[in-house]
């Protein structure tokens, strides 16, 4: 590594292509930017997985609660959706991995390659849950219950179920309330992180990542697969147990 | 401790006296506004929380002036549920939650580790437009008509009141990242930045009380977060996870309410704690009593803080043994707690007592905070709780730990630090007359609310029966007197920055790095990055030279 200007650190480019990394004023060596980053970042994921945690913790209180509401709310998932979609987004957390590895080997084309086939990843997942989605709104199986006011003191009908398909459970509209907040919440995730990947794109378009620095590579894949993990928790939760 | 920075020379003459310190290194609007320096960061947190801390404050004063009539004297009832909302909501999320961590903390501790600045500087800027913009929400959520719910949001009332419960739910939300993302902040500086020397045991225990706090801050605020989200889905959209109507249960929004709350207490206080632990040894001139066990109370107060949430609900229908447990585990977190008060009175014993304004305000502390954390185990014992609960004797109790023992601890690290920040010193008259006049306005607030929630006066009641009148106006007279004696403090601080005496390069004669980098502190906080070859409070190191030579 180089000092320019007497004070910054400066992580040369390992070829043609490719720019070189400025360390930040306050680190003393890449080694200390790239260590404190990656645990500032397990920290941020503690935080999206206590976040989810009380989701799911809500979702065990109400199944213990109303086992029976779940078994049928359960069975109008489509569970070969669901599996289609785990499928996708564990690929995707594959091809994200890949290309990780593509920066640590300064592979340009590959990084991009492979960010671009994850992004397909989480559109294939985000079409399918639309179609998911537009499956419960036909038989009106949404998370309002009617006789509630929006926000603005309109009545809402949209939980009508109006193929009877959750009568003689108690409280049928609670399990798709937890199901539409928990995999929307999820889907926000998605969203987010193939926001991410797009923005790891366009620098690695130009060539800021590569073997001596590829840092928000690694740090967008570990968000990445935290979004596929949560996913894997979801699926069975949502759609198998019951 | 020694270090290798060199003892701080000032060339007479040259660039008309001292060198640049972080406070005129650059000058002008945006180069606060967009600073990644975390000094000024913290200065700007500063002056946020103390208008957050004196806009609470006006609201309490409010609240104790209309109950200064058994029929209430300034509002109808809808209208005091308001203002006692507004106090509280105010005061625990906009102020007490990140006024140390986010001005003190944020100046002192990357010093304290001889370190150039935080390890993600921008994220700290971050994380103080995050506390500015959720403040803007509650702001528009007052103009917006205002909430009433409690600064506890119960459900259901939350969920049917008609008033901007979303809105303050978001800002809270916001504030909430403004927290999360501090606490990692810390906790990456303290893993990351360490001089060299510098090693876990010889960290300054301000650094270890910061390091437990920023645990809990990065684990238990997200489930606030997810709370008040279901909360706004459930007023939006009829989630139905809270509301009884739908098959919900809103005593589960008072567990998840409850599992972040009772951890935010000790968010609260554990950074008060750290600054207790600085002054009693700098204050005494002698070495920390019991250094590992206030470094590892710290810990376990974190710790055992998730266990004990139910506490908050032994009047809402849990199952006997759930009681057990939660009264067990809060006597329990007692212990490590009383650990850190019986070390810091053993500093003190048969130290050099220095009885100046910051000394002052931490005997208050240690004064008041015996009280408040003596009444806690009380409300922690379930028979007595039984009749205890939502009277003002809880009242009572969260306002000796929260106000009189979180906030006189942040005025006294702000006396101790402030020649340190600003290189001027304070009205050393006024401050200790201020610190008396508010013990004094403090204990006569409260201890009547002791009294009489002892005797069944409950709490948020904007009426009362007229038995209570007596210990109402003895708290409202008090209230007073703790105003005025607030008002004086922020009066002669305000004035010490504008015509303030110069302070000493050491003023009170610490040891730690904070003590020994230039006052006030250069862009990188040192001229040379310092190496630690010393134990942490080795007072045989301290020049004296250095709390003698004013700062130029």
């Amino acid at each position: 590594m180089s000092h320019d200007h007497g004070h910054s650190v400066v992580v040369p480019a390992p070829g043609p292509g490719f720019l070189p990394h400025t360390v930040a004023h306050h680190f003393d060596t890449p080694k200390q930017e790239f260590q404190a980053a990656k645990l500032g970042f397990w920290l941020f994921l503690a935080t999206e997985i206590l976040l989810f945690g009380g989701l799911f913790a809500a979702y065990f209180y109400f199944h213990q609660v109303y086992p029976e509401t779940f078994k049928v709310g359960g069975a109008q998932l489509n569970w070969r959706l669901g599996a289609v979609n785990t499928i996708v987004l564990l690929l995707s957390s594959w091809t994200m991995a890949m290309g990780v590895r593509s920066a640590q080997v300064s592979q340009k084309g590959k990084l991009l390659m492979y960010c671009a086939l994850t992004v397909l990843g989480a559109v294939i997942f985000m079409c399918i849950k639309f179609v998911e989605y537009q499956a419960k709104f036909d038989h009106g199986l949404l998370p309002v219950f009617g006789g509630m006011h929006d926000a603005l003191g309109q009545q809402l009908q949209w939980y009508t179920d109006h193929d009877g398909v959750m009568a003689g459970v108690p409280h049928g509209n609670l399990f798709f309330s937890i199901y539409f907040t928990m995999t929307a919440i999820h889907g926000l995730h998605v969203i987010i992180g193939a926001g991410l990947i797009v923005w790891i794109m366009f620098g690695a378009a130009k060539g800021r990542f590569h073997a001596n620095y590829f840092l928000p590579v690694d740090l967008v894949g570990l968000y990445w697969h935290l979004v596929d993990l949560i996913w894997i928790f979801l699926f069975p939760l949502l759609y198998l147990v019951p | 401790m020694t270090t290798n920075v060199p003892a701080y020379e000032v060339h007479a003459g040259e660039h008309g006296g001292a060198k640049p310190n972080f406070l005129n290194v650059t000058k002008g609007f945006m180069s606060w506004a967009a600073t990644l320096d975390h000094k000024r960061i913290g200065i700007m947190y500063l002056i946020g929380v103390t208008a957050a801390f004196l806009a609470g404050g006006l609201f309490a004063l409010l609240v104790r002036l209309h109950l200064w009539e058994p029929t209430g004297l300034l509002f109808d009832n809808a209208t005091y549920n308001q203002i006692f909302t507004l106090h509280g909501a105010f005061m625990v999320f906009i102020f007490v939650i990140p006024a140390i961590p986010g001005s003190l903390g944020n100046i002192v501790l990357p010093i304290m580790l001889g370190a150039k600045d935080v390890a993600l500087p921008r994220l700290n800027l971050l994380s103080f437009y995050l506390w500015v913009t959720g403040t803007c929400f509650a702001l528009y959520a007052i103009l917006a008509g205002g909430f009433d719910t409690g600064w506890t949001f119960y459900a259901p009332y939350s969920l049917y009141s008609t008033q901007a419960v979303i809105s303050i739910g978001l800002g809270i939300f916001i504030l909430g990242f403004s927290s999360i993302f501090t606490g990692l902040n810390f906790i990456v500086t303290t893993h990351k930045l360490r001089a060299p020397g510098m090693t876990w045991f010889r960290m300054p225990l301000f650094v270890w009380a910061i390091y437990a706090t920023s645990i809990l801050q990065v684990l238990a605020t997200p489930v606030l977060g997810i709370t008040i989200l279901l909360v706004a889905f459930e007023r939006l959209y009829g989630v139905g996870i809270f509301d009884p109507r739908l098959g919900g249960d809103p005593v589960l929004f008072e567990h998840f309410f409850w599992f972040y709350s009772h951890p935010a207490v000790y968010i609260m206080v554990l950074p008060a704690f750290g600054i207790i632990s600085e002054l009693v040894t700098v204050h005494s001139r002698k070495p920390l009593f019991g250094y590992k066990l206030i470094a590892f109370s710290s810990i376990a107060i974190a710790v055992i803080s998730f266990l004990v949430w139910g506490h908050h609900m032994f009047t809402s229908g849990q199952s006997t043994y759930a009681m057990f447990a939660f009264s067990f585990l809060t006597f329990f977190v007692a212990i490590p707690t009383a650990i850190k008060e019986f070390s810091w009175v053993a500093t003190i014993w048969k130290g050099s007592i220095a009885m100046n304004s910051p000394m002052l305000y931490t005997l208050a502390f240690l004064i008041i905070f015996a009280i408040g954390g003596l009444t806690g185990v009380i409300l922690g014992a379930l028979n007595v709780d039984i009749h205890l609960h939502d009277t003002y004797f809880v009242v009572a109790h969260f306002h000796y730990v929260m106000m009189g023992s979180i906030a006189l601890a942040f005025f006294a690290g702000l006396h101790h630090w402030w020649p340190k920040i600003f290189g001027v010193i304070y009205n050393e008259g006024l401050a200790k007359l201020a610190c008396g006049i508010i013990f004094v306005g403090f204990n006569a607030t409260f201890i009547p609310q002791f009294v009489m929630g002892s005797r069944g006066m409950p709490r948020r009641y904007a009426t009362y029966i007229e038995d209570y009148q007596p210990f109402h106006q003895a708290s409202t007279i008090g209230a007073m007197v703790l105003g005025a004696g607030v008002a004086l403090m922020v009066g002669y601080l305000v004035h010490s920055l504008l015509a303030g005496k110069k302070a000493m390069q050491n003023h009170w004669g610490g040891v730690t790095l904070d003590w020994l980098s230039p006052t006030p502190p250069p862009l990188e906080n040192f001229d040379e990055a310092p190496v630690v070859t010393t134990e942490v409070y080795d007072y045989s190191t301290l020049d004296l030279k250095t709390t003698q030579t004013p700062v130029r």
